[in-house]
Order: C-alpha cells, then structure tokens, then sequence
C-alpha cells in the first residue's frame, strides 16, 4: 500500500470538508464500540488481566527466537510448511511460488492488515489471480476501491446509503435494498468464490509457539471458510503474534475480543494445527505459515519505541481516539492507524515517511487507558516527536520560536518584561501575522488577557 | 501549612482573577499562600511538542524556584501532570535532578485535588445552590492525575447541580500546540463536545487552555454559555455566590 502519510494534516482537513459524513459515521461506530468495550471490562478486573496481558507479551518479546524457533519446530512436526520473510517482497514471492505451483486462479482471503501491509492483493492480481475479500466489510471497501479506514471495522466510515449505491452500482441490487437483503448478495457471490477459490489467505491473530497453533478470532464464519474450504491455505503472521501456550491464549482470545468490539470471545475462534490428515479428512491439503519480519525486528531492538509490539491489533484505541474519531484511518494515510498507527508506522516505515503521525494526537491519553496490553501510546508519541525536533526535521520557524519561548520562560525578568508589553499592547495577541494568533483566531473568537497580570495584582497588594 | 502557589503562564496573563480566586480560597480555609516571584511557565507546550532539551530547560528553571516550597499547588491540572508526571521521565538521565523532580512530584498538586486529598474538605459552602454546572475533565487531570470525583465532589457539595454531558470526558481538541498544528482537527474535537452539552449556567474546569480553546470556539459559533475556571467557581462556591 502506498504510504501517503506524510499527507496526514491535508488529507484530515480534506475528509472533513469534503465527507462530513465520515466523521459522523466512525464517530458513531467507534463510540459503540468504546460503549462496548467499557461494558465488557467492567464485567472482569480489567486492570489486572492488562497487566498481566502486558507481561506475557513482554516476555514473549524478549525471547522472540527462542518461541519462534519453538512455534517452527512444532509447526513443521504437524505438517505446515513454515516460511521466513524478511521483507514484503520475501513475503509476496513466497505467494507468487504457491500461486504457480498450484496454478491458482481464484485466491478468498481472510480481513487481515498484514495482508493490506504486504500488498497482497495486488501481488496477486498482477499474477492475474482474482482475489475475494471475504469479510464483510473488507468486501465492501474491495468493492470500493478504498483500504480499510478501521483495525477491526474496515468499512466503518461508510453510511448505508453509500453502501446501497454501491452495491447496485457493482452488484445490481436495488437502490432501496435493506441491509440483509446487501448481505445476502454478497454472501452469495463470495459462496461461489469458496467453493471454486484454489487458495485461501489468512493472517492471524496468534500464533501459540508451544503446539504451533494458529489461533483465528472472527464473527462471519469467513475466516473458517477460508481457511478450510480451499486446497492450499496460507497463513501470513508477523513475527510479534507469538505466545507461549495455549493457557496464554485462552485469556487472550477473551480480552482481544473485549477490547476490540466488546464482546466476551469472538463468535468464531478457529485454532488451526495443519493441514487435513487420514484421520481428519476436513481442511485444507497444505498449510503455509509465512513469518514476517518486514521491520518488526528492527523495532524490537529500539529501547524507546519497541513496546508497540505487543499490540494484538483489537481497534480499542482507535475507538477511544477522538482525533481518530474526526477523520477515521484514511487520512492516517497507511494501513495502520489511529494512536497505534502514529507510533506502529514510524516504527515500522521510518520518521521521516511519516513524519507528521507523531503529531496527530493532543495527548489526550484515551489510548493508554483502553490498550488491554497497556502499550504507553502518549510516552511514544512524545518520544517519535522528540527524535522528529533532535533529528531537525521541526520546521525552522517552529523551532526558533520554541527556543525563544523557553530563554523568555528561564530568565523570570524577561517574562516580566513581555508581561507588561501585553498589557500595554494587547491588540499585539490580534495580529495576525503571528502564524499561531492567524491559526487559533480562524475558528476561535477572543483571545483577551487580564487587565492585570496575576503578579501585578500580588505585588500590588490586590489579592 | 504553607503552600505555593504556581500560577503558571496561561494563569498569570489570561486568568488573573480566578489564580486571585484560588488565593482567597486557599486563605479562607486557613492555609498561607506564597507566591514565588521567579516563576513562569511548567514547560509542558515544549515537553509535548518534542522540544526535550528546551523542556528540560524550564523544568530545571521550575525546580529551583520551587526547591523549598512545603506544597506547590496549581490551579491547573495539566500544568500539575506536567511536574508530577514529565519532570521525573525528564530528568531521568540526571541522579540528583531525578531525585528532586520526584521529591517536586509528591508535594504538587492540582487546586482541588489539594482542597480533598491534603485539607480533606469536600464542603466549601453552599454558594453554588440552583446552579447547573457542566464540568469539562481536562485530560492530564483525568488520566495523568487520576483527579474525576475531587472536582465534582466539591461542586456537588455546594449545592451545583451536574449536567449530564455525554462528551464530558473528551479531550476538547486544545493540546497545546496541536490547536494551531492541527486546528481542522481541533475544532471539530471542540464541535463534538460543544454540540452534546446541554444548556448549562455555567461551564467550568480545572484547565484554562481547555478553557480558552473551548470558550473560543462557543463565541465564535454564537452561542453564549458562561465560562469560568474551577478556581473562581469554588471561591464562590465557599464565599456564598
């Protein structure tokens, strides 16, 4: 996927003028969704199954070859064919290979933003593979031509009505069709895609290192279709999915599925061990598991930024974002956004591919406070800016003006000094050729200080 | 016991009366109040925007001119985060500067967090009967602080009656910088939580930028809803109205 997010500040303030109704539809379904969340963390001690969530992913994290070593082992011993991909590019020839090998035509895939990250799609469109979406509303941004604008809702930033126009523009369904009657035309064109797909493409929600399972989290039966139906499946899963044991997923699959929509465990969990054997004639007849590294390793051995590889990838911050909130993901301009967007993407495409991210937050630290795995999004926001001013790349004015602020706040007679200039010249917080004045003043009224400063009422006795 | 006060500069050039409020209150409920002349802005606009070393800067500059104080307190709670929560990860690098910044950190409060949490008074006087008071949580306070029920407690106690605010804990969209980096952004965040709030009497909250931003944004929208930072509306609350 093409990286625009150094775009990030004009595509926010062209969503919102030229799409309003983006921002009321995310806001709609992410604060749902927050509701939901809230609800299901009330029911369980929230704050001590975060922590010990974080625990287990730190641990993970700092013995990363020793579980991926361990999930290959066991992977191998039940048939899967384990793949190493350094790269996107590793990652996609490893598609290409298995789309010749088994002459594949058709491809169903399975909603996964590793996939959208990879380039999957058009890796294997440009094969002349068709590639079905099969997740609701993966399908219906497919349909659209658009990336995912949400973590767990692709779709979200689209009203019914875009829908239904959409829909009978690509399907032939009436411009009235109710929702289910959507629904169902789309089940039906993506039954046919299962039934005649020779490969099938998922990613993974986890991957358990001690019996080498893959562990899938899902609410349309699509990811079960797509991972049993078809001859080959193949399953990408960056390198930071691992867990120890099947006694850590069990608490993850709970809490992931409460963070992400609010409810207790997905309505479809599969735990998939290998391909179909003699005594489990069910299933695929091989079974690709690709371990994408693609700048994860590289993250890991930062010692400011690499917390963010515990995220599970559950939305929760997205929804609890109210910058988020505003535009929805595709002004984030990659395929990962939100809070964990502004710190997951410069970790993984560089500071300077994504430079203004960082700053896409008011700190306001909903983030934080939602994460089950706790990553600290605000500290890593502030640590992505403060590399951005180290490494120079704050504009020139911004920065002198900083600079000048802070020799005015160490030396106290200066600041008295400029205390008193305002108040003699108080139309100078009117100008308008002070760039910060010109911005608040667009869509801000006022901008009054006291009579009297607060010093000048102490010192003259006044209070 | 002996306090003092830190005005900060959003305090000291926009909300003169309300940091003149906080004195009287602090004195009414038989604390002294000091003003250390030297004082002048936490930091917190540089810390958020990345600029660490000018940060660091004014939180050296901060922790000398309040080194002896017994209490800081702040009519501020994003201004108190900053000292309690940025000064020590700041000074991390530094053994002794740490060790003061941590030392800062546990004698710093936010106005109202100090009123319940040091003086343990959650009644300052019925001055606030009949009143309908939205209340905005600014977000250092809130999440950084951990400060929801001081400030409401003490509002409840003096008679306000709490509107029901759906966004009521929303960040507004100030941030600082991010108003001016962002303002399309910004704005929309101050659209959200001025379109859920109701009609009250008075909008009010510990944080003068949120103010500033969000008092802005209502003027220039049209719509009139009196708005006055937690300070003055507690000295009120305690004076009889």
């Amino acid at each position: 996927m093409e990286v625009k997010s150094q775009q990030y500040p004009e595509l926010a303030r062209k969503i919102l003028r030229q799409t309003p109704q983006v921002r009321e539809a995310v806001t709609r379904a992410a604060l749902h969704f927050d509701h939901n969340r809230q609800t299901a963390y009330a029911e369980i001690d929230a704050a001590f199954w975060r922590q010990w969530a974080e625990a287990v992913k730190n641990h993970v994290l700092t013995h990363l070859d020793h579980y991926l070593e361990l999930a290959e082992q066991r992977l191998a011993a039940r048939g899967v064919r384990v793949h190493w991909a350094e790269t996107a590019e590793d990652a996609r020839r490893v598609l290409r290979e298995l789309v010749r090998a088994h002459g594949v035509k058709r491809a169903v895939k399975a909603k996964s933003m590793l996939s959208e990250e990879l380039g999957v799609n058009p890796a294997l469109e440009a094969l002349g593979v068709e590639v079905f979406e099969t997740d609701l509303g993966e399908y219906i941004i497919q349909l659209a031509g658009e990336p995912p604008s949400h973590i767990v809702g692709p779709a979200i930033h689209r009203n019914l009505e875009e829908i239904r126009r959409l829909f009978h523009e690509r399907l032939g369904t009436p411009l009235d069709a109710e929702p289910d009657a959507l629904a169902r035309e789309a089940r039906r064109v993506l039954r046919e895609a299962f039934l005649s797909a020779e490969m099938g493409v998922s990613g993974a929600n986890f991957l358990v290192a001690e019996t080498g399972t893959i562990a899938l989290i899902e609410n349309e039966g699509n990811i079960r279709l797509t991972t049993s139906l078809p001859k080959v499946h193949v399953a990408l899963v960056g390198i930071e999915k691992l867990l120890p044991s099947l006694a850590d997923l069990a608490v993850f699959l709970q809490l992931t599925a409460r963070a992400a929509t609010g409810q207790r465990i997905g309505t479809f969990v599969s735990l998939i061990q290998g391909p179909r054997t003699e005594a489990e004639p069910d299933g695929p007849e091989e079974v690709h598991v690709v371990l994408v590294d693609n700048g994860r390793s590289a993250l890991l051995a930062d010692p400011e930024a690499w917390e963010v590889l515990r995220c599970v990838r559950c939305g929760a911050c997205l929804n609890a974002c109210p910058v988020y909130r505003q535009t929805g993901g595709h002004a984030y301009g990659w395929v990962y956004s939100g809070p964990i967007g502004a710190v997951l993407d410069p970790g993984l495409l560089g500071l300077e591919a994504t430079l203004p991210l960082p700053f896409a937050s008011s700190l306001c630290g909903a983030c934080f406070e939602v994460c089950p795995v706790r990553i600290p999004i605000p500290k890593l926001l502030v640590t992505w800016r403060q590399r951005a001013v180290a490494a120079g790349l704050a504009s020139r004015p911004e920065a002198g003006a900083v600079r000048a602020y802070a020799e005015v706040m160490t030396r106290p007679e200066l600041y008295r000094l400029f205390s008193k200039a305002l108040r003699v010249f108080p139309g100078a917080l009117e100008h308008p050729v002070l760039p910060v004045v010109r911005a608040w003043r667009a869509g801000r009224s006022g901008l009054k200080p006291s009579p009297k400063s607060f010093r000048e009422l102490w010192e003259e006795g006044a209070v | 016991m002996r306090v003092a006060l830190f005005v900060t500069c959003l305090g000291d050039q926009f909300f003169a009366e309300a940091a003149a409020d906080a004195v009287r209150l602090l004195r009414a409920l038989g604390v002294e109040v000091d003003f250390p002349r030297d004082q002048t802005c936490c930091g917190q606009p540089a810390y958020n925007a990345g600029y660490r070393r000018e940060a660091l800067q004014m939180a050296r500059h901060t922790l000398r001119v309040f080194e002896h104080a017994e209490y800081v307190v702040l009519p501020s709670g994003s201004c108190t985060a900053t000292l309690r929560a940025f000064y020590p990860e700041l000074l991390r690098e530094d053994a002794s500067a740490y060790r003061a910044a941590t030392d800062l950190a546990q004698r710093t409060y936010e106005l109202s967090e100090f009123i319940v949490r040091v003086l343990g008074v959650t009644e300052l006087g019925k001055g606030l009967e009949g009143r309908r008071v939205a209340y905005h949580h600014g977000c250092h306070a809130l999440r950084e602080l951990g400060l929801r029920e001081e400030p409401l407690t003490l509002l409840r106690n003096a008679g306000a009656e709490l509107v029901d605010w759906e966004a009521a804990e929303e960040c507004c969209g100030f941030g600082g910088l991010f108003s001016v980096k962002l303002p399309e952004v910004s704005l929309a965040m101050a659209d959200r939580k001025l379109d859920t709030l109701p009609a009250p009497d008075l909008l009010t909250s510990a944080d003068g930028g949120c103010l500033l931003h969000l008092a802005g944004r209502l003027e220039h929208r049209g719509r009139s809803v009196p708005v006055q930072p937690l300070a003055s509306v507690l000295w009120e609350a305690h004076r009889g109205g």
